[in-house]
């Protein structure tokens, strides 16, 4: 998504919109997107996952924490922040802070599966593609996505999707965190 | 935050925000690729009417990490032969289509009297004695690095306060995040009413080390050791230079810094400098952070 | 013969101790009576109640850049600009190009006031040769091409033997000598006054120690040589508090103050504003309030305005490059007004210390409103609020503190020698 910070899991008190997926549905989503994520990569060989800042960061865990159930081996983690990728110039208002980018491995030659939230207009992920080639040349970009709400605007195609959700250009996806901790996303 | 052109301006909360932004640069700086493309078809315009090359690379490579185009203005003649009003000079620059000026001068002020007469971000690379901000700001960056918070620290900053911007610049960014500062020097060197800025003024670097955190050395100009403020390099070393025996006067774990360049011998004596306390380095590799962060930040387009 | 009449006013005239609203008669170029209405059926009749008629004022320190500097001032511009402020007479200082070290510039400038001046322009000659501070100016020959006294102003006579022949020569010639006091080694390359706003700036400072090292020097020369020691543009309290005390012990001591020093402190400089550069630099609150005392209880003697006009291009630039000074004349008797406004002077006080003192003190006509003399005359209204703004002031140059600033007075008409040289216009009656 274009701006991180509406889409990270937050404790978000009162809620609103509607909910399209709750926490167990999240969880039977990430383990079909982990299973699928080993069909293609077997062994989940030359492997890593790359969440997307923030919002990616929650759903990557929980398919690294499914994978490596399946496959018998960690598969290494790391966050990208696109901050400052990002390809829409701020003309008025407050530059967003970026967040700490951590990626402790090479990506040279590997299988990078970028994890996000929430897929949109597809300008997120092509940022983030961006950033992971500033760091190497991977063998192959995959895309994980919990949520697909459609409105392309890039030719950016998702390889393993949660659910697909369709939605007004209006409406907001989010990502959050309940009260309970729970997390659920919701349309708002 | 439209300008950065000194730190006497600006909020704590506006010195947290750089700092913050620094990190992330930082780590760019850490990659094997050190770039990233948010200024992409941004100008940066070194304005230096001082010469300086380690402050004018840095903020180039600074602009270029961030895929801004960099370019250098300077300016022939001695500084005291300006031909040109700065209403010309604001005009000339302002046809080159910056989207930043980075400006230096040796006298202070100009930052502030271009950023009147232009209507893009202006940084303050240094003005005359006045202030050097992104100094401030990197030596602010390099000590959180070491200590963490700064409240509550004691920082020793020595030399020629009177003559110093980056003093200046350093006194108003620690004391505003907390620091206990003290000011050491020659009389000769120590400026008239510098208590109004919330620091304590020492004339001895026993005074001025007991117990301190942090210590900044400042840079002696030769010149002005030539007998007029201070009779000669030999005594100003022996009464106010860093060495081995004098470092002992602060904490054990204290820490050294220095703007640069280093007059070995000087100011602090070379096994000061290269030893572990000394975080010299550092501060040249986050300068250039912090001036991505700056020029990040200024160019969002926000009043 | 013409007469004219103004009536109404509050008529201010120190020398008779004269303070109170009545009838003038102007004759030609002659005041004919003052205070109680002349039989003689007047040509002219101005209505002047609720303003204050007073003689025109006299600057002893005026800077009118001609001969050599037109293109900053004229005598012709310049002139204008003290007509508007409410002068009659104009006192203009020698640092010109060439310097007024010689009868044939003084002649020059006397000339050129005669063709072009609005106002009476006297001369101050240069007491050494070039300014230079080494040989004394022919003093004589200058006096008697009509200069009314001599300084080195523009520069410094650091030398103290030159100073002490220069005293004697010139108390010998019947002449004061006006001393810009400021010892240069002391000021360095200071350019504001040195304390806490110098340091925070990071400009340059110069201590009041440079200005009041120098007065206390002049003064013991004064002592020495019995000559009469004008002290030019005081700005320190220890400068005050050392002419209190010469004064008391009988040195023929007299000094001035300009309105800027008298409104301003070195708090301004921080906005790096250039039009609050000028020598000696403005300084600190406390020097100002006993610049405002020492005016109120006559320790200083008289407001002259030191104007100095400098073009917009040479004051546009960097702090340190730019020349010192800042006009003056329209704006002085807005900020000495403010001096009656806190009560620490009376307007009869006021018009003392602009018009009556320094004639006097320079043994030249003027500052009076007696009958007989010269109908040197300005019309004041004292509540005239008015913005200072660089389209609308006269003198060529445009380097005032006070742009920007509403003002609170203004001279509303002048006349020299019973000729209207001034009238406020009604696009100014905002």
């Amino acid at each position: 998504m274009s701006s991180p910070d509406p889409h990270a899991a937050k404790p978000d008190a009162d809620g609103g919109g509607r909910v399209v997926l709750d926490a167990s549905g999240i969880q039977r989503a990430t383990t079909r997107i982990a299973h699928e994520i080993l069909e293609r990569n077997p062994g989940a060989e030359d492997m890593c996952l790359v969440a997307i800042v923030r919002g990616g960061q929650p759903v990557a865990e929980l398919i690294a924490a499914q994978l490596a159930e399946l496959a018998g081996r960690a598969v290494p983690l790391g966050a990208l922040d696109i901050t400052l990728y990002r390809d829409d110039v701020v003309a008025r208002g407050v530059r967003p802070m970026p967040r700490p980018t951590r990626m402790p491995f090479s990506v040279e030659g590997k299988r990078v599966v970028l994890v996000d939230d929430v897929m949109f207009t597809g300008r997120t992920v092509r940022a983030a593609m961006d950033a992971v080639l500033d760091f190497g040349r991977p063998g192959a970009i995959q895309v994980a996505v919990l949520v697909d709400r459609g409105h392309r605007e890039l030719p950016i195609k998702v390889d393993f999707v949660g659910k697909n959700i369709p939605t007004s250009r209006a409406e907001r996806v989010v990502l959050r965190a309940r009260p309970d901790g729970e997390l659920e996303v919701a349309v708002v | 935050m439209k300008h950065l052109l000194g730190i006497e301006g600006m909020t704590r909360a506006e010195i947290e925000r750089v700092l913050e932004t620094s990190e992330a640069m930082l780590e760019i700086s850490q990659r094997e690729i050190k770039r990233v493309p948010t200024l992409r078809g941004r100008t940066v315009i070194n304005v230096f009417l001082e010469s300086s090359t380690r402050t004018r690379v840095s903020f180039e490579i600074a602009a270029k990490r961030l895929s801004a185009d960099a370019i250098n203005v300077t300016r022939a003649g001695s500084s005291l032969s300006k031909a040109e009003t700065l209403a010309d000079m604001a005009r000339n620059l302002a046809a080159m289509s910056a989207d930043v000026l980075v400006v230096r001068d040796s006298v202070a002020g100009v930052p502030h009297m271009l950023a009147e007469r232009v209507s893009v971000p202006v940084v303050n690379a240094g003005d005359g004695c006045h202030e050097h901000p992104t100094q401030a700001l990197l030596d602010a960056f390099t000590l959180r690095q070491s200590l963490g918070s700064l409240e509550g620290r004691v920082i020793s900053i020595v030399g020629d306060i009177s003559h110093s911007r980056v003093a200046r610049s350093d006194i108003h960014c620690f004391t505003k995040l907390g620091a206990e500062v003290r000011v050491a020097g020659p009389p000769t060197m120590m400026p008239a009413g510098i208590e109004v800025l919330g620091v304590k003024p020492c004339f001895s670097l026993e005074q001025a080390l007991a117990g301190a955190d942090v210590i900044v050395m400042l840079r002696i100009q030769q010149e002005r050791l030539d007998g007029a403020l201070f009779p000669s390099v030999r005594e100003y070393s022996r009464t106010f230079g860093l060495t081995q025996r004098t470092l002992a006067l602060a904490k054990p774990e204290a820490i050294v810094l220095h703007p640069g360049p280093i007059n070995r011998g000087v100011e602090i004596a070379s096994d000061v400098a290269d030893a572990e306390p000394s975080r010299i380095l550092e501060q040249v590799t986050n300068g250039v952070a912090v001036r991505m962060a700056v020029l990040y930040l200024l160019t969002g387009g926000q009043t | 013969m013409t007469r004219t009449r103004i009536q109404g006013a509050r008529i201010l005239d120190p020398l008779s101790g004269r303070d109170e609203i009545g009838v003038l008669d102007v004759v030609d170029d002659r005041i004919e009576s003052v205070g109680r209405e002349s039989a003689a059926v007047p040509d002219e009749v101005i209505e002047a109640s609720g303003l204050w008629l007073a003689p025109g004022f006299v600057d002893l320190h005026a800077h009118l850049r001609e001969p050599g500097q037109e293109y900053k001032e004229d005598i012709e511009t310049g002139t204008r600009a003290a007509a508007a402020g409410g002068y009659t007479t104009v006192c203009c200082m020698a640092n010109t190009d060439p310097v007024n070290d010689t009868p044939a510039v003084t002649e020059y400038i006397q000339r050129r006031a005669r063709e072009s001046g609005a106002v009476r322009v006297r001369v101050i000659a240069a007491a050494t040769q070039g300014l230079r501070g080494e040989i004394m100016s022919e003093m004589a020959g200058l006096a008697g091409a009509g200069a009314v006294a001599f300084s080195d102003d523009g520069s410094v006579i650091m030398n103290a033997a030159v100073m002490r022949r220069v005293l004697e020569y010139a108390r010998g010639i019947g002449r004061p000598v006006i001393a810009h006091c400021e010892d240069l080694n002391l000021r360095g390359s200071g350019v504001v006054h040195e304390g806490a706003h110098a340091t925070c700036c990071g400009l340059p400072g110069s201590p009041a120690e440079a200005e009041t090292s120098m007065v206390a020097r002049d003064h013991e020369l004064a002592r020495l040589t019995g000559a009469h020691l004008h002290v030019a543009h005081v700005s320190a309290v220890r400068s005050v508090e050392l002419i209190r005390e010469a004064k008391a012990a009988g040195v023929r001591v007299t000094a001035e103050v300009t309105p800027h020093h008298l409104a301003l402190t070195d708090e301004t400089v921080r906005t790096f504003d250039t039009n609050f550069k000028m020598a000696p630099p403005l300084r600190s609150a406390r020097d100002r309030e006993a610049l405002r005392e020492g005016l109120a209880d006559g320790t200083i003697d008289c407001v002259a305005t030191d104007h100095a006009p400098h073009a917009l291009y040479e004051k546009d630039v960097e702090f340190t490059a730019a020349p010192f000074g800042v006009v003056g004349f329209e704006t002085a008797l807005s900020i000495a007004l403010e001096l009656v406004r806190e009560e620490r002077m009376t307007p009869l006080e006021l018009v003392d210390r602009l018009a009556t003192r320094p004639a006097r003190l320079l043994g030249i006509p003027g500052g009076t409103l007696e009958p007989g003399a010269p109908a040197d005359l300005v019309l004041v209204e004292p509540e005239r609020i008015w913005k200072v703004e660089s389209t609308r002031l006269t003198s060529r140059s445009k380097n005032s503190s006070f742009l920007g600033r509403e003002l609170r007075g203004r001279a509303l008409r002048t006349w020299v020698g019973g000729r209207l040289v001034f009238e406020l216009g009604e696009e100014s009656a905002r």
